[in-house]
């Protein structure tokens, strides 16, 4: 089910003091929050979203925007199955 | 043979399962149209006047998004997706189903037809 709207988008507090207190320089911010929302205020910064394993970096662009932090730092690293012949 | 929007041309049938051929117009929509149009849901396609077909007809094309449109708007969503490089992007350019749902098992409609694994043999 989706969020209420009412609530509003949920996002970090922390992260967006973060991105706040950044103001105009473009540094990475490193997080763990996956499940934050990406709002208008993130767009143009660099975040390093944790994957569980590291940290994968995540320009913010406008399109992005309503979709969760997580959603750009995949968990699972499957590859391919071995073999096949071509 | 009424044309409503476009190449939709369904006949014999009632109205209201006439419109649900065309894309984008589901039962739903179609009582909608119908109850805007002040069309009674029993009559045959065939039995409409134009009158009432050019009815039909504005209501769709003001207030509803079918066909082509609707098409391109689906076709433009996904490819958002696939270009900010989000988890759903990734998954339909894999192919997979982008929902969360097992493929382990099943997940065919997506996956296609099944590719036979060589040389997996019984002991």
């Amino acid at each position: 089910m989706a969020r209420s709207i009412k609530k509003g988008p949920y996002v970090e507090d922390k992260l967006v003091k973060k991105v706040e207190a950044m103001g105009v320089s473009r540094k990475v911010i490193k997080t763990w929050s996956r499940r934050s929302m990406i709002i208008p205020e993130f767009i143009g910064h660099t975040f390093a979203v944790h994957n569980g394993r590291k940290f994968m970096p995540v320009f913010v662009s406008e399109n992005m925007v309503g979709h969760k932090l997580g959603e750009f730092a995949p968990t699972r690293t499957f590859k391919s199955h071995p073999g096949g012949k071509n | 043979m009424p044309r409503i929007v476009g190449v939709d041309i369904p006949k014999d049938k009632k109205i209201l399962t006439a419109l649900t051929y065309i894309y984008g117009v589901g039962f739903n929509a179609s009582q909608e149209i119908l109850k805007i149009a002040n069309i009674d849901v029993d009559v045959r396609a065939k039995e409409l006047t134009d009158e009432e077909v050019g009815r039909i007809n504005n209501i769709i094309s003001e207030q509803f998004k079918v066909e082509g449109d609707l098409r391109r708007e689906v076709t433009a969503n996904i490819k958002r997706l696939m270009s900010i490089g989000c988890y759903r992007g990734l998954r339909h350019r894999r192919g997979l189903p982008a929902r969360g749902q097992r493929t382990k098992t099943n997940a065919r409609t997506r996956k296609g037809p099944r590719r036979m694994v060589v040389g997996k043999k019984k002991k």
